[in-house]
């Protein structure tokens, strides 16, 4: 299996052009294992869920909480969603062609990465003034939420860890599709010098070859890493387990009982 | 460099099959491997410049049931093997489709269109010199295209349709069979596709590799033309630096249905104009029912250059165009007013 793809440039040096197609499928193939393996763990594992009866109790000493707590406001789950329109729109328009679907991707593959950017940028003025900004944030201090929930899968019988109002699953997603978000859209921010659009005036020769296989592969990487992930965010998103989340982005609310089983009342301080 | 050694061929497995069964067996058999190589014209260039490096070659020359002119429900099927030559003489092509014929005479020289076909001289790829010299562009899987610079020598490249890539399609029997609302057969995983000459041909935003829908392991079979526009009005005219052995800056066809003074129906295609023949279907619209008239020719010259963009270059396509277009409605009589 090839990962890069390079060439020899009109001055016979060997430059990248681009990643190999293969890391495509391979993306592909290990979101569907990872999807697989997941599934068949989580269908023979022993869980640990709380219990009822200390969620009735926790419910009883919260009585006061409304019934339906908000978890992502109404900017939010639009934010959310345009975001996921956009990345679904990016993924699609690049690897159809790859596997045979032929149609003329490049405009509306730059018009969806705009419309990404535009997302993000909204996305980080809001969350910066208008959201409690380090929610969505690891720290060293999640490392013993990690090792418990690591422990809980294994079969241990520890107590399980209670974020605040993102799992640490969330919040390492979050920072995954951050990373790779920001390579995608710098690097298909100079790539678009290279095509003709009404918004940057074509320059192919902006930065030399060399820099710009670079920024090829960088796109590549960031565009197979986003099929496994978004593999990997849909499967979460439609376990059942999982799907009162789902939920919560739909319609913006979670139940007082689903607030006080899966969150600490500490760190996540719902709004009465 | 990529291009180093011109005068030996480089090895390769060389098969020559003497059936279409053969062949379409090889192409399943080696699939991306093989090339298929019928008059040989495109072929030994890419191949001596060591651009593209077959492991196996299929020479086509001995199939002969891909060669020759037949009558088909009223039209006639060229086999897609048929030489250029025979295409020139035929008196089923000169007698209904007489376009057809001269732009297969125009093609190239005479030694070329003795041994060129049909089918090569459809399927043949771009001319682009950055691409053809084996630099990493779009259209070789790269990532640039080196014609579409403030410094490229693009006075051939493209004014209509360019997606990243602005090489041309340089086929002088292209543009004429779209015209003639022509069918190409293609055989294709064992089972025969007709597809529309039209769609055969595609731009760099669908496919940006190639010109034509033609994959790895497809076979061009024949080329059927309808009876649709058999002795009507006919119009092929090409454009070149040199009036021998040059491809062309732009050529038009046009099939017209209608009588001296006025135009019913039109088709009207250009070609090296864009990386697939550029079909002029709003200068058809506008024409139908028109009178041919100086003023007439005039709007329609200016609807077939609507959305232009030339290169540094290549700007007098424009007018090229313009003309070609007026001089295909007056076709070969004055004007009546």
């Amino acid at each position: 299996m090839d990962i890069l793809t390079s060439a020899l440039s009109p001055w016979g040096e060997s430059i990248l052009v681009r990643i190999s197609w293969d890391l495509f499928w391979a993306a592909l193939v290990g979101g569907i294992l990872f999807l697989l393996s997941h599934g068949s763990y989580m269908l023979f594992s022993p869980h640990h869920k709380r219990a009822s009866d200390d969620v009735d109790k926790l419910e009883a000493a919260h009585a006061s909480l409304p019934p339906r707590i908000e978890r992502h406001s109404f900017v939010a789950r639009m934010f959310h969603w345009v975001m996921a329109f956009a990345m679904l729109s990016l993924v699609f328009t690049a690897f159809l062609p790859v596997v045979g679907v032929r149609f003329a991707w490049v405009q509306w593959h730059w018009m969806a990465g705009i419309l990404l950017t535009g997302a993000i940028i909204f996305h980080i003025i809001h969350a910066t003034f208008f959201m409690d900004f380090w929610s969505i944030w690891i720290s060293p201090k999640d490392l013993p939420d990690a090792k418990a929930e690591i422990l809980r899968e294994l079969g241990a019988d520890v107590d399980a860890p209670k974020p605040g109002k993102y799992p640490l699953g969330n919040r390492l997603y979050h920072l995954a599709v951050l990373v790779a978000g920001l390579g995608a859209i710098s690097s298909g921010i100079l790539m678009m010098a290279r095509v003709r659009t009404p918004i940057f005036e074509r320059n192919p020769f902006w930065m030399g070859d060399a820099a710009y296989g670079l920024t090829y592969v960088v796109h590549g990487l960031t565009g197979v890493g986003f099929v496994g992930m978004i593999i990997a965010h849909i499967y979460f998103a439609l376990r059942p387990e999982k799907f009162w989340l789902t939920k919560s982005m739909l319609f913006g609310t979670i139940s007082r009982r689903e607030y006080l089983e899966h969150h600490d009342t500490k760190r996540w301080v719902a709004n009465k | 460099m990529p291009a180093s050694i011109r005068d030996v061929m480089p090895a390769f497995e060389l098969f020559q099959p003497a059936s279409v069964a053969d062949t379409l067996g090889l192409l399943e058999r080696h699939g991306s491997d093989a090339w298929i190589m019928a008059g040989g014209l495109d072929t030994f260039d890419w191949l001596k410049d060591r651009i593209q490096k077959p492991k196996v070659v299929i020479d086509l020359s001995n199939v002969s049931e891909l060669r020759g002119i037949k009558e088909r429900d009223g039209g006639i099927e060229i086999g897609a093997l048929t030489t250029l030559t025979t295409i020139t003489r035929d008196p089923l092509v000169t007698g209904k489709y007489r376009m057809l014929a001269e732009a297969a005479g125009l093609v190239a020289s005479p030694q070329i269109r003795n041994q060129g076909t049909l089918g090569g001289n459809l399927a043949q790829d771009a001319r682009c010199w950055y691409y053809r010299a084996g630099w990493p562009c779009y259209r070789a899987g790269g990532n640039i295209c080196y014609a579409d610079t403030p410094t490229s020598l693009n006075r051939e490249h493209a004014i209509f349709e360019a997606d990243r890539c602005v090489a041309v399609n340089p086929s002088d029997t292209a543009p004429t069979l779209i015209a003639l609302d022509a069918q190409f057969v293609i055989m294709r995983e064992g089972r025969e596709q007709v597809v529309s000459a039209q769609d055969f041909f595609v731009g760099p935003g669908i496919d940006i590799t190639r010109l034509t829908m033609l994959q790895p392991g497809d076979l061009l079979t024949a080329i059927r033309i309808p009876g649709t526009w058999a002795g009507k009005e006919l119009f092929f005219e090409k454009v070149r630096d040199r009036q021998v052995w040059d491809f062309a800056l732009v050529n038009i066809a046009a099939a017209i249905e209608g009588s001296a003074s006025t135009i019913t129906r039109t088709r009207m295609v250009v070609n090296g104009v864009a990386a697939r023949p550029h079909r002029l279907e709003a200068v058809e619209a506008f024409l139908a029912g028109k009178s041919r008239t100086p003023e007439v020719a005039e709007q329609a010259a200016d609807l077939a250059v609507a959305g232009a963009e030339p290169l540094r270059h290549n700007a007098y396509k424009v007018p090229l165009v313009r003309n070609l277009v007026k001089r295909a409605i007056r076709g070969g009589a004055e004007w009546t007013s």
